[in-house]
């Protein structure tokens, strides 16, 4: 036993683990006879985590090394080509079940170690440039101070080339869009301290703001660094989860031959294979083969659908029980997952629309200060008519409000407050998210998958004699069956106990023990005669009944209530029929709720919402939610929705509580609060140095004194922002509680 | 003065001197698994034969 549970953090997705085709298809070759695959592994966790998987993987034939990454929960494994080593099972077995990434959504822009680079050249040259202006302070005169002076040029250089390039490039970019935004007055401000210092220096000036233009730009790209990192990891934490479409299916050609191939390659009229587990790869008709088919991440639908010759089934749902020949009728590109991609591109505007709070700020304050500037530049013109003193004076007011306290003060506090939300098992996508969640004013919520698990649970398991139920857990132990499994869960059956134990697809399982029959399954299969709903019975005879209800996810009664309180009227819009509905919306007091509804119906509804001025969250978890969540104000997905679902949410839950949607609200709105402030900080302070530096009392000490104040300051508020005490309450307990369930 | 002429250069020259290290440490992926080697002191080294080698790039 180890500190690790594995898995228990997580909520539990039921996606297939990738087949060692995918497997191969996922990898790269090195070029020298080897070949390498990254995989997620959610479940690590810590060093014995780290040495149980590099071990076992290190163990295997053919495996030349491995490495897991802990930050960002991969594992890379290179092996020699040829025989491909049982990497999945291995993994498998030992409770880390993997996971393939998209490469391309993963892949590494580099713009994290750009950035370090830049946060480390700029704080070498903040550093020597500071001992150099202190020397200066304290009274370094006549050619001491031009060498010192000459030097910080010097250093200075490189740096605002160099790490000033990052706001220089944004700066250019907005302007030449016609927009504004911080980075403008950074850039201007930068380039001007610099420019005039080194006319000071080489006219042997006492007034050099070296200093100022360097550590500007070193505090600026410290909270822009924090700001990536935050981001990165929130993203890297969700591409890692279950991939719900499969990357590639067996198809069957014209001469019998079976082959591999990507999904991309798939088109209309091939026949591909599908095994009992897998996904379906692309649309198609069922030449051949019957099973049942979980539909529930593309309809919300919990139960089951039978499917058999001549059905038509969609890409992305699983194929439960028995093996299928399908004909594919479209192509990947054209298929049902890549209409939803569409109609959630086409959902995505008024999204898009937001402007942050750091946006709105910025482009009244660029104008402003700039104004001010030029005003007091104008202003010492007609009082001295010295050109020389008034630009010098004018350019000390925009160093002193070039806004070092206003772009931290935003990205600070979302930095502090995507923590705490990484912390509870929440990632955030961005900033903007955030705001936008601390103003939604309504919450829809989808049901299958999101306010119930999508997975049966089995009730009146005490009604039923245990000798009979331990029965059908070992018989159901056999199935992939939702229903089976649920039984399983419930009985923990040992499935050794039957013999010639078969599943009949879209029927149940039948197993021999002692010269009797069983069957477990629907009843008119399993008996004989006419009937409805799940029997045990013995060579015919219904020994016992069982009864499922979808389960509810957990703290899902006291969300609803919470986001009843604070945030808004509550609705749940379903695909589902109308009575499932209706039983989760009385057991968890929701008044309004809609049934039936396709994936444009959902749309709509959130449309007609915010025109009436709602401002709604959408936390929804399937494929025929993913165009809601981008049409939504701010939206949120659990771990276990499909990869279009997640990408489109703003958050993503990684625990299996509800409680992370108040959660998250709350810590929205305490972050929009410190943002407030922040923002005043920085509005007061420039109230209180602009005067003086206009005025032309700021020397570069006093510059340097103001800007990192005002930058201490609003560091110090954001980290203010400490979880509340119910909610650590909260998450100590639920962290108990999830560790003490861990499986075997 | 001319104690300056050769402490500047030298106290530049340090702090480019860890300016470099840092540099050196991010190109061979030393900041690419900063929870990993957090973790990884706890484990032992009891194969020195066949183990997990360092991966750099």
């Amino acid at each position: 036993m180890s500190c690790c549970a594995p898995g228990a953090e997580f909520d539990a997705t039921q996606a297939a683990i990738p087949s060692d085709e995918e497997l191969l298809l996922a990898s790269r070759s090195l070029g020298n006879g080897k070949r390498q695959v990254e995989l997620a592994l959610p479940a690590v966790h810590c060093a014995a985590c780290i040495q149980t998987v590099e071990h076992a993987l290190c163990d295997l034939p053919g495996v030349e090394a491995a490495r897991v990454n802990l930050s960002t929960k991969r594992v890379s494994v290179k092996w020699r080509d040829g025989q491909l080593p049982p990497i999945t099972s291995t993994l498998t077995r030992l409770g880390y079940a993997p996971n393939l990434f998209d490469e391309a959504i993963a892949g590494r822009d580099g713009t994290m170690s750009d950035l370090l680079r830049a946060v480390a050249v700029s704080g070498f040259a903040a550093g020597n440039i500071m001992l150099l202006s202190v020397s200066v302070w304290s009274g370094a005169e006549g050619a001491t101070r031009d060498l010192f002076h000459w030097v910080s040029a010097l250093i200075a250089l490189p740096a605002l080339f160099y790490a000033g390039g990052i706001f220089y490039r944004s700066a250019w970019s907005a302007l030449s869009h016609g927009r504004m935004n911080m980075d403008v007055p950074i850039a201007i401000g930068v380039t001007l301290a610099y420019a005039m210092s080194l006319y000071e220096t080489i006219n042997h000036g006492s007034h050099a703001y070296f200093d100022a233009s360097v550590t500007l730009l070193f505090f600026l790209l410290i909270g822009r660094t924090l700001d990536h990192m935050m981001r990165d990891r929130a993203r890297e934490a969700v591409i890692g989860l279950a991939r719900l479409a499969p990357r590639g299916a067996l198809v069957v050609s014209e001469d019998g031959a079976r082959d591999y191939r990507p999904v991309e390659e798939i088109q209309p009229g091939m026949r591909v294979l599908i095994a009992a587990g897998e996904r379906i790869p692309v649309d198609g008709r069922v030449l051949d083969g019957r099973s049942d088919l979980d539909r529930s991440v593309v309809t919300g639908e919990s139960a089951p659908v039978l499917i058999a010759k001549g059905d038509m089934v969609q890409a992305g749902t699983l194929n439960l029980t028995g093996p299928l020949t399908l004909e594919a009728t479209s192509t990947a590109t054209s298929s049902f997952l890549a209409e939803m991609i569409r109609m959630l591109e086409a959902a995505e505007g008024g999204r898009a629309r937001y402007r942050r709070i750091a946006e709105r700020v910025s482009a009244l304050y660029a104008p402003v200060v700039h104004l001010t500037a030029f005003v007091t530049f104008l202003g010492w013109m007609a009082y001295g008519g010295d050109w020389h003193q008034a630009l010098t004076i004018a350019i000390a007011v925009l160093i002193i409000t070039c806004p070092c306290a206003l772009g931290l003060a935003v990205p600070i506090v979302q930095v502090v407050a995507a923590r705490r939300l990484f912390e509870a098992g929440v990632m955030v996508k961005d900033g903007s998210a955030m705001e936008r969640l601390a103003e939604a004013d309504a919450v829809v919520f989808d049901k299958t998958g999101t306010l119930t698990l999508g997975r049966p649970r089995l009730v009146g398991a005490e009604r039923i004699d245990p000798a009979v139920l331990g029965l059908a857990g070992s018989l159901a132990a056999h199935s992939r069956h939702p229903l089976s499994l649920a039984i399983a869960a419930e009985t923990g059956g040992d499935a050794t106990r039957f013999d010639d134990v078969t599943e009949q697809p879209g029927y149940g399982v039948e197993g021999r023990a002692d010269g009797h029959v069983w069957r477990l399954g629907r009843a008119a299969w399993a008996t004989g005669a006419k009937g409805d709903g799940t029997v045990l019975a013995r060579d015919g005879v219904e020994v016992a009944r069982f009864e499922f209800e979808d389960r509810l996810r957990a703290g899902a009664r006291d969300t609803v209530a919470e986001a009843e309180r604070t945030i808004g009227p509550v609705e749940m819009l379903s695909g589902d029929s109308e009575a499932a509905c209706a039983r989760v919306a009385a057991s968890l007091d929701i008044e309004r709720f809609r049934c039936g509804m396709l994936p444009a119906d959902k749309v709509a509804r959130l449309t007609e919402l915010s025109l009436s001025g709602h401002r709604v969250l959408m936390v929804g978890d399937g494929l025929n939610d993913a165009p809601a969540l981008g049409a939504a104000h701010v939206s949120m997905a659990p771990a276990s929705a499909a990869e279009v679902g997640r990408n489109a949410a703003d958050f993503v839950f990684l625990r299996e509580s509800l409680a992370a949607v108040p959660l998250a609200r709350d810590i929205a709105v305490r972050a929009g609060r410190l943002i407030r402030q922040n923002i005043a900080i920085a509005i007061v302070y420039n109230a209180i140095a602009v005067p003086i530096a206009i005025l032309g009392y700021v020397t570069p000490l006093i510059a340097a004194i103001a800007m990192s104040a005002s930058s201490i300051i609003v560091i110090a508020n954001a980290l203010r922002l400490s979880p509340s005490r119910e909610a650590k309450a909260e998450t100590a307990q639920t962290g108990t509680v999830v560790r003490a369930t861990r499986p075997a | 003065m001319s104690t300056l002429l050769y402490l500047i250069p030298v106290a530049l020259f340090l702090g480019g001197l860890a300016l470099v290290a840092f540099l050196w440490a991010l190109r061979s992926g030393q900041y690419e698994d900063l929870d990993g080697a957090g973790e990884r002191i706890l484990i032992d080294d009891e194969e020195p034969g066949k183990r997990a080698t360092p991966k750099h790039r």
